[in-house]
């Protein structure tokens, strides 16, 4: 599963092959690399900071760039409103994986993260909501117990106090090196909503790049309101496999966020810039039933 | 019970005479009715699914269909259901619990089909649901593992009160073949796969995933079918014995704490 997604994501992205005459690489040869994005979908050469001051979305061709929790914690949330939950969990090594241990060591070492997902209580102008965000760069934010566990506590902490929860949806799906205990994560995640469900909270989902595997075939999918940013892939099986299975080339778009809205699995797309915005309104709109059920 | 690895119960499920859910329902159950449809798209015929009596008390049978020939397995599709499938499942728990009849899942596939059409109707949504709403279904469910659990395809069938497995069943997150396909870059290696990814029964009971392990004769259910339905229908006479009578409320808490309680972590509050 993995292994295929960044077989997708480079297909694709070499799928529509730029063309070269418009890349002002050339130009640029004597600044220094960190200065310039280069677009992994359309090859264009940006300056970083007109990358990042655009949300790390590339202003060329409106590609939405994988970003970090961390990152989209701050974009989204209002700034120094989280008060993160289980900050220092890690996981074991269920089925005794070979260097299991010493591969998120020195992932925990690259990105100052302890997992693939952080989760606490924030708030977006104002309004309470109990949050968590997926971060690909851990072991491609696959699923494995620290996910599962936060995640039950999240929805947990979100049914009991009564709040609504967003969750930033971002995973390759189930952790292989946990072997079946991560397979059953997606049971339990899939039972904590449930039980949010029927306390009559709101749930969001917001799908980004890449939502698959284990992961769609739980939690994300259950949203009362599935948001997608524009392009990013979404899936239950890899590509590869399926094109192994039908022996031939898929179009570029299948599996994409566009593809899941026509076929009525996404509610709606919504651009990087604009998802605050977007879900605060939401929020706005469910207060008297999503914020106190109850009262 | 011999300790075979995983490997070699890896060809004993894969034997071509093994048992299917086809063998076991005569054997099982009287009165077996089947019933069709998801009620949306079609009629998977990967997903078998029914109402019948086991001894004497109504149930409701949902299984994922092993071909016994070519021919079988052709209808259905070699196990792999598509979302109609799981949403057929679905249906028929709903009218199960409506009646408040027992749910049995019998659980072999190597997987949910990975197709074109499955992801254009949804595969990962139709999972999730089944996930989501079998958690909070009033009625009791049981599954057991008949042959090969593979991943969310097949724990969409496997959200229940007990979870039993036969002794040679196989119950991962992922195909062997598709594990070795990513950590060595080479799906032939699937046996050695197998016996590093601790998915027999009993490796399973040890993590608190599997409840029950059901007895097969030496060499795997093939060599005497009868007895394994024996040993299915003891087990779930003693399951029903556990479950039938708990309260709604009760039931639901102990399905729930199941799951909650799966998982490896540590909490490091010094660092
Ligand atoms: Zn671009």
């Amino acid at each position: 599963m993995l292994e295929d997604l960044f077989s997708v994501v480079k297909t694709r992205f070499n799928g529509t092959e730029p063309n070269t005459s418009n890349v002002k690489k050339d130009v640029k040869t004597d600044i220094p690399k960190d200065l310039l994005f280069k677009c992994p979908r359309c090859s264009n050469v940006t300056f970083m900071d007109d990358f990042t001051g655009n949300a790390k979305v590339c202003p060329k061709c409106n590609y939405h760039s994988r970003i970090s929790a961390k990152e989209r914690i701050d974009m989204t949330f209002d700034k120094g409103s989280l008060i993160e939950f289980d900050k220092n969990m890690t996981s074991k090594n269920p089925i005794d994986f070979q260097d299991y241990e010493e591969k998120q060591e020195s992932i925990r070492e690259k990105t100052g993260l302890k997992d693939a997902i952080i989760t606490g209580e924030a708030t977006i102008r104002g309004d309470r909501v109990v949050i968590a965000v997926m971060d690909s760069r851990y072991m491609m934010a696959s699923m494995g117990s620290v996910v599962g566990e936060k995640l039950t506590r999240a929805f947990e902490f979100a049914t009991e106090n009564k709040l609504p929860i967003i969750v930033f949806t971002a995973s390759g799906g189930a952790r292989m090196q946990e072997g079946t205990v991560s397979l059953m994560q997606m049971a339990k995640t899939s039972g904590a909503v449930a039980r949010h469900n029927e306390a009559g909270l709101l749930y969001i989902t917001v799908m980004t790049d890449p939502t698959t595997g284990g992961v769609t075939a739980s939690f994300a999918s259950l949203g009362d309101i599935i948001i997608a940013e524009p392009k990013v892939l979404i899936g239950f099986a890899g590509r590869r496999v399926i094109e192994g299975t039908i022996k031939q080339r898929l179009p570029d778009d299948f599996q994409s966020a566009e593809f899941l809205m026509e076929k009525g699995f996404v509610d709606m797309i919504v651009e990087r810039k604009k998802i605050r915005r977007t879900l605060s309104h939401l929020l706005k709109l469910h207060q008297s039933k999503g914020g106190a059920a109850n009262e | 019970m011999n300790n075979l690895p995983a490997s070699e119960r890896l060809d004993i499920v894969r034997n071509k005479f093994r048992p299917t859910v086809r063998d076991y329902i005569p054997m099982l159950f009287d009165d077996f009715f089947e019933m069709h449809g998801d009620r949306y798209y079609g009629d998977d015929g990967a997903i078998i699914g029914g109402i019948a009596y086991f001894n004497g008390t109504p149930v409701t049978v949902i299984s994922q269909v092993k071909g016994r020939n070519l021919e079988e397995n052709k209808a259905s599709n070699f196990s792999m259901p598509h979302p109609e499938g799981y949403r057929k499942a679905l249906r028929l728990a709903h009218q199960a619990e409506k009646f408040y009849r027992p749910i049995i899942c019998l659980i072999d596939t190597p997987g949910a089909f990975c197709g074109v059409e499955a992801e254009e109707r949804g595969q990962g949504e139709a999972i999730a649901k089944n996930l989501m709403e079998f958690m909070t279904l009033k009625t009791p469910v049981f599954s057991i593992v008949l042959g090969e659990g593979g991943s969310g395809g097949a724990l969409a069938l496997g959200v229940c009160d007990e979870l039993a497995m036969l002794s040679n069943a196989l119950y991962s997150v992922i195909s062997p073949r598709g594990f070795a396909s990513i950590l060595w870059k080479d799906a032939t290696r699937e046996r050695e796969a197998c016996d590093i990814m601790k998915i027999t029964a009993e490796d399973l009971q040890r993590l608190g995933i599997c409840d029950y392990i059901i007895e097969e004769p030496e060499g795997g259910a093939h060599n005497n079918p009868d007895l394994v339905a024996e040993n299915i229908s003891s087990y779930l006479c003693d399951a029903f014995k556990r479950n039938l009578l708990k309260p709604i409320d009760e039931l639901l808490n102990d399905r729930y704490t199941k799951f909650r309680k799966i998982g490896e972590f540590e909490e490091n509050l010094d660092s």
